[in-house]
């Protein structure tokens, strides 16, 4: 037993998988107030991730600026999606939802690929100190800062949703739209800021996920691995999100590690998350923290 | 899912459920389609390599559109994994042939019961859970069987692939695309005579209930577990049968082909095409096919020089485009259109 490999991959695990629960977060987002299911997330963090790369090294602006200005092209940007993708599609049946975000995602990830090709590319060094020693062990700055803008992110959705004016528009949207709007809450805004927000917060992910690794085509992955965490955690809890977020970071480093020490069978890491999938939608098939359909005839 | 309304001109004089069960709704249309049929016989002896092996292409993605639909537009199931049935039956028939030497003309078809067995498998969480969350599940099983093609060195070849023999009909090699057309042409045939044949069996009717309202369908008897399970394996069937024939048509079966990208152009042909329409589906299987030949033709005059080398991305783009301005513009495809054409003729100069 590597007990210091093991260490190391849980605490990966986690750090990818706060991540993981902050695209989740922003998918759940989308779900609960706009019931819809937005296959092109992968696509919004990369997009992110592309347009401050590009802010970084075309016109040379200072990181926190190039950030700033990525946050607002992202609004806009999702607020563009939402109104002339989605709007005219509300009361469509579920499948004609889920493929206009899959024909999205899939015209996004070509649009991507032309604009900033296909290659790796790094993010310019922002930290002037690579790696901090904390308690022996050395851990990479961007490793920390992950960590702490994913907090920070989760806190700031926290206390958005329970104290702000919008948050609670959103909440009331999101639990009946009909008694929402009949108390003068306007649905288009909430529509729209739930597009925005969930894009300018993926954004933010595939920026951190950038510094952490590189930009590539790759990390569209991403809006396909918050699936099997929206669905361990519910689809409908903001919560779930971030906790089944977590549970699976954690669980396919784990499963890595497996593979690695005694199965040899290799590529454990990107499959394991889709076997834990079926099975919880086999047993428990609205997660930990989601609400049951029940259906009154 | 969306009820598919048919909008018969005003007055329906169909007086029998006979009547209203034909396949072929008049004489001429009947005729409309042998002489179709007949044309297509012929187009070998006419058309150039090039168009011929654009109709390939067609058949066996309307074979396995055709079975994506029975899931899809007539079951109201959605499956994500489609391209991955289609991939296990191109897999499988190899496979057999390869180890066994059983001749591919019988491969073919086994190769469809196979991928049945295996849609059958990957259906049981139907019987579970639905709508979003079966999406979801499919998706899954996607990756699961993505991820065992490229791992099962002994089934599939592995990451070099496996070869796929060329179709011996009774001493003739179908080697040439002349010859493999018809072949092609004979599933095509089969498939679409079995889904508008389904659709009028007692089975079909009772997969339309499940999709119009499921708990109805429950309360007058329709066993819901047994019918959402079986309409994923009749349609793993149509996808097998298209993809053995994708397999021996290219005479090379590699993993990579089967991805995530492949099931969403299955779905993006039967919603252009129309969902719960069996032409539908072929029509989509036309568009989809089509749509980058077109693109390629419109971007040598459109884009400028400086930027054709985006032509391969442009041509990508134009797929998840037309999904998303079909859904937009046009939600029940092709075939509505067809319909609403066809009626426009009928009545003319009367709007109705």
């Amino acid at each position: 037993m590597n007990w210091d490999l093991l260490f190391q991959l849980l605490i990966n695990g986690v750090i990818v998988g706060l991540l993981y629960g902050v695209v989740a977060m922003c998918f759940v987002l989308i779900y609960k107030s706009t019931q819809v299911v937005n296959f092109a997330q992968g696509e919004f963090l990369l997009l992110g991730a592309w347009v401050c790369l590009y802010f970084l090294v075309e016109y040379e602006l200072p990181f926190w600026i190039g950030f700033l200005l990525t946050m607002g092209f992202m609004a806009v940007f999702g607020i563009v999606v939402q109104m002339l993708i989605l709007r005219p599609l509300i009361g469509e049946p579920i499948i004609s939802i889920i493929m206009v975000t899959i024909g999205f995602s899939s015209f996004m990830q070509s649009l991507m690929s032309w604009i900033f090709g296909n290659s790796a590319v790094s993010y310019p060094q922002i930290f002037e100190v690579e790696v901090v020693n904390i308690g022996g062990l050395n851990v990479e700055t961007a490793y920390l800062m992950s960590i702490a803008m994913s907090v920070a992110i989760m806190i700031i959705f926290f206390l958005f949703f329970r104290y702000s004016r919008f948050g609670l528009a959103m909440r009331a949207t999101a639990y009946n739209q009909q008694i929402a709007q009949s108390l003068g809450i306007s649905i288009k805004q909430v529509f729209m800021m739930a597009w925005a927000i969930s894009a300018v917060v993926s954004a933010v992910a595939g920026i951190i996920i950038g510094m952490v690794s590189a930009v590539s085509t790759a990390l569209s992955f991403i809006g396909i691995k918050v699936f099997p965490a929206v669905i361990v955690g519910g689809m409908d809890s903001i919560v779930g999100g971030v906790v089944g977020g977590v549970i699976i970071g954690v669980l396919e480093n784990l499963a890595e590690f497996v593979d690695g020490q005694y199965l040899h069978i290799g590529n454990m890491y990107q499959i394991a998350p889709f076997y834990i999938l079926i099975v919880i939608l086999m047993i428990k098939p609205y997660g930990l923290f989601g609400t049951p359909d029940i259906e009154r005839v | 899912m969306a009820g598919i309304s048919s909008p018969r001109p005003c007055g329906d004089y169909r007086t029998s459920y006979k009547s209203d069960m034909t396949i072929f709704p008049s004489r001429n249309s009947l005729y409309a389609a042998i002489a179709g049929l007949f044309l297509l016989l012929a187009f070998p002896m006419i058309g150039n390599d090039y168009h011929l092996s654009l109709l390939i292409q067609i058949g066996y993605y309307s074979i396995a559109a055709i079975g994506l639909n029975i899931l899809v537009g007539f079951t109201g199931q959605i499956s994500l994994g489609h391209g991955a049935f289609f991939g296990f039956g191109a897999i499988f028939s190899a496979y057999l042939n390869n180890a066994t030497g059983i001749p591919v003309f019988f491969t073919i078809p086994l190769a469809g019961f196979a991928t049945a067995a295996v849609g059958l498998i990957f259906g049981i969480p139907a019987a579970r859970i639905k709508g979003l969350y079966l999406a979801i599940a499919t998706l899954a099983s996607q990756f699961i069987l993505e991820d065992f093609y490229a791992r099962a060195d002994w089934f599939s070849g592995g990451s070099s692939g496996s070869l796929a023999e060329i179709v011996n009909f009774l001493g003739i090699d179908l080697d040439t695309d002349q010859k493999y057309f018809y072949l092609v042409l004979f599933w095509l045939v089969v498939s679409l005579i079995a889904a508008a044949n389904l659709i009028r069996t007692r089975d079909g009717r009772a997969l339309v209930a499940v999709r119009d309202h499921y708990l109805s369908a429950e309360i007058m008897g329709i066993n819901l577990t047994k019918y959402r399970i079986l309409s994923f394996g009749i349609s793993s069937a149509f996808a097998g049968i298209g993809g053995a024939l994708y397999g021996h048509y290219l005479g090379f079966v590699s993993v990579e082909g089967f991805t995530l990208g492949l099931s969403i152009s299955f779905l993006a042909m039967i919603i252009i095409g129309g969902l719960g329409s069996v032409m539908g589906s072929v029509l989509g299987a036309i568009f989809i096919t089509l749509l980058p030949e077109f693109t390629e033709i419109m971007a040598d005059f459109v884009l400028p020089e400086s930027i054709a080398d985006g032509k391969a991305y442009v041509k990508e783009m134009s797929v998840g485009a037309a999904i998303i301005l079909f859904l937009v513009f046009e939600p029940e495809g092709l075939a509505h259109r067809w319909k609403l054409i066809k009626a426009y003729w009928k009545l003319y100069p009367f709007s109705y």
